[in-house]
């Protein structure tokens, strides 16, 4: 939140605490919502039940009460396992939801850090939660924690490729790998010479989008790509070990990565902060820039979450056949294709 | 019958033969993992001792017996009419069925005949026992396989029937309502029409499987030629009902059987399945639930008139002899061989569970799987933990 409050001169300190503030408000709102919209309620109506009702009026209160329930219990660590390893785990898939918050823009004057690098920064610091899950799958053990930990690396790794892939077509639409300016892009571009909407590249792009939502699917290793937490199989596999504060850990940052890709794919896809009809440079945006972001993450995820509670999950062979034999030649072509269109165009 | 067994063990080697390859060359060992007593999969307590490498399954190994409860041996000790509420707890998904094998051995060995009515809603029971039964399997099969949603209208259009059954006999899990010589009561008031409902709720549950599940793409690469069971291994391991009807053996003793229900009195169908995988197993249990809702349909139109009980004394002695009944039950063949020595307790029970057979084939099955199809192979071998051990 950089330059808010233009005229007053705040302190280095005073900057850092907002920020850190403003970071955590980033990474708990949109994931807090998330669980409570879609895991909580939407689930519910989908299998035909109320889903928590008692906390709060219409269970809105349920995530404290579940917060609440973690924080109480036992820090529980196996004898077996590698004590520190164990316990560093959580905190590193966290540190990647943190620092993927960073570049993404919420108004044409809110953002944390505005780097040209910024897609790329995005993609490369979202794969470091693949360390925390392989250090937990290793550090617990548990075969079961193994076996989901080795499943999990080699499925990131794999949709890693189709993620990066989807995203370049933007990247060429636009002419840029930052952020800020792929909204500005999309704000003031034209489709074929008809501006009234800009450009959402989500129109363009629409083989990349979906690419990139299946990837995003995979990478948060949600149903139908859930094989590293496959309850039926290795019970909860890399997080059988864990309990109390370490599993919220990662429950949080499960669902605020949830929550921050579906921010990715609006800001790529679907214009950010930008609504159609406004000068994108108007202070207006600082406003409700980041409600509209918003607006467009729980559109995002609707996609991502109905998916999850409609599909079984496949095997992990049948995954890696996906990612490498469907997905990253798709994302091939697209490129190609829309490098010539833009040249041609 | 021989051709793709011989296919699958060539394969099996093959793979074995490569996979020794690599171990030679990077000295990798294998995992031994336990997949139960407890694990979110077995629902009950089945232990499976897998050896792994990587995640392909070298040698699987079921362990039985975590929840015996030594029926057999109860029995011994219990008047006939006190034996059903124990065999009630068999398999405890579909109660009413359990009993009336039993019930059937011990009317042969009193040769007595239960009334026409009480064999038409005997068979009615029997029929809603079957569907309470394999509607948590259509939903199960679905949360073995990573979606969560199917589960929940499974539980949802199952208590339709359950109601059903509640109200003849009073009881939702463990009716024991069946009697040597006939049934305990009779139908309660409106109950034929409610059923007609209840019916059409489980019709509409199938139409919605088959649209949420049956033709998903996933679920198809998941079930589709994984744990292929050819019809002469099957067989030769024991495997009954709906298993062994997926594997194309047009083999149901509610047809063949002829034992002392009105099934023969009614119009329905044996489904098979050419195929013997997962899918085809699951597919066979869908059909068969439509089809027993279809007779059961029939049977609200047709039960006759009449008392529901014979004359029998409250207190009897079952005359000496032997008896061995085995019928069509939700899980396969149920039967029991019931010894008397002309006492009020019968002398030695045998209890042949459905469920017993059908795992005894997963060292088999399982042999070169990987590690989530051997979750999907044992949800569609569908066994209820209390018909392995009793």
């Amino acid at each position: 939140m950089n330059t808010v409050v233009t005229a007053v001169e705040l302190a280095y300190w005073q900057q850092t605490a907002i920020r850190s503030v403003a970071a955590l408000v980033a990474v708990l709102i949109p994931a807090g919502t998330l669980v409570y919209l879609y895991l909580f309620k939407m689930m519910s109506f989908m299998q035909s039940r109320l889903g928590p009702m008692e906390a709060g009026p219409y269970g809105s209160l349920q995530l404290l009460a579940e917060v609440g329930k973690f924080l109480q219990k036992e820090d529980l660590i196996p004898r077996a396992a590698d004590r520190v390893v164990f316990k560093a785990a959580p905190f590193v898939v966290l540190v990647s939801t943190f620092l993927l918050v960073l570049v993404l823009p919420a108004g044409p004057d809110l953002w944390f850090i505005n780097v040209d690098t910024g897609v790329f920064l995005a993609l490369a610091v979202s794969s470091i939660s693949v360390i925390g899950i392989l250090m937990a799958g290793w550090g617990s053990a548990s075969k079961y924690s193994l076996l989901g930990g080795l499943r999990a690396a080699g499925q990131l790794v794999a949709y890693e490729l189709p993620l990066v892939l989807a995203v370049i077509g933007v990247v060429i639409q636009a002419g840029t790998l930052n952020m800020q300016e792929i909204v500005l892009a999309q704000a003031n571009g034209e489709i074929f010479g008809w501006g009234a909407i800009g450009n959402p590249f989500v129109i363009t792009q629409f083989l990349g989008f979906a690419i990139f939502l299946v990837a995003v699917q995979a990478e948060l290793t949600q149903p139908p790509f859930d094989m590293p937490v496959a309850e039926s199989e290795i019970v909860a596999g890399y997080l059988t070990e864990y309990s109390g504060m370490r599993f919220l850990l990662f429950f949080i940052a499960e669902f605020a990565t949830a929550g921050i890709f579906a921010a990715l794919a609006a800001t790529l896809f679907l214009g950010g902060w930008y609504v159609p009809g406004l000068d994108p440079a108007s202070d207006l945006f600082n406003l409700i820039g980041p409600l509209v972001l918003l607006t467009k993450i729980v559109l995002v995820s609707f996609l991502i979450f109905w998916f999850r509670f409609t599909y079984p999950r496949f095997r992990e062979d049948q995954l890696q056949q996906l990612a490498w034999k469907v997905l990253i030649p798709l994302a091939l072509a697209n490129i190609v294709v829309t490098g010539v269109l833009k040249v041609v165009f | 019958m021989t051709a793709p067994t011989q296919t699958r063990q060539m394969a099996y080697i093959a793979g074995q033969a490569s996979d020794a390859r690599v171990n030679v060359e990077l000295e990798t060992e294998g995992m031994t993992l336990n997949i139960g007593p407890q694990h979110p999969a077995t629902h009950g307590t089945l232990r499976i001792i897998v050896r792994l490498d990587g995640e392909r399954v070298i040698s699987a190994e079921p362990v039985m017996g975590y929840m015996h409860r030594g029926y057999e041996k109860l029995t011994e000790v219990r008047t006939y009419p006190q034996v059903t509420t124990l065999i009630n707890r068999i398999d405890w998904l579909g109660s009413f069925a359990n009993e009336v094998p039993f019930i059937l051995a011990a009317e042969r060995l009193m040769e007595i005949e239960a009334p026409p009515r009480a064999q038409w809603i005997r068979t009615a029971l029997f029929e809603l026992s079957r569907i309470a039964n394999v509607v948590l399997f259509l939903g199960d099969m679905g949360v073995q396989l990573g979606a969560i949603t199917p589960v929940f209208y499974a539980f949802r259009d199952r208590e339709f029937v359950l109601n059903q059954i509640e109200a003849v006999t009073g009881g939702r899990f463990h009716p024991n309502f069946d009697r040597i010589g006939g049934l305990k009561d009779d139908l309660p008031k409106g109950w034929v029409d409610e059923t007609r409902g209840a019916l059409g709720r489980i019709r509409s549950f199938c139409d919605e499987m088959e649209n949420l599940v049956s033709g998903n793409e996933i679920f198809q690469a998941r079930t589709r030629s994984i744990g292929v069971i050819p019809a002469d291994m099957g067989l030769a391991y024991g495997l009954s009902g709906a298993n062994i009807r997926a594997s194309g053996v047009d083999w149901d003793l509610r047809r063949d059987g002829g034992v002392g229900l009105v099934h023969d009195q009614l119009d329905w169908k044996v489904w098979t399945h050419p195929d013997g995988d997962s899918f085809a197993r699951y597919w066979v249990r869908l059909q068969e639930v439509r089809e027993a809702c279809g007779m059961v349909e029939q049977i609200l139109d047709g039960i006759p008139s009449g008392p529901v009980m014979a004359k029998v004394p409250r207190i009897f002695k079952v005359p000496a002899g032997e008896a061995y009944v085995e019928t069509e039950n939700p899980l396969g063949i149920m039967g029991y061989y019931v010894v008397s020595k002309g006492d009020l307790v019968p002398y030695r029970v045998k209890i042949r569970s459905a469920s017993f057979n059908n795992v005894s084939i997963t060292p088999w099955v399982l042999r070169g799987v990987y590690v989530p199809d051997v979750i999907s192979i044992l949800a569609s071998l569908y066994f209820i933990l209390g018909d392995i051990d009793r």
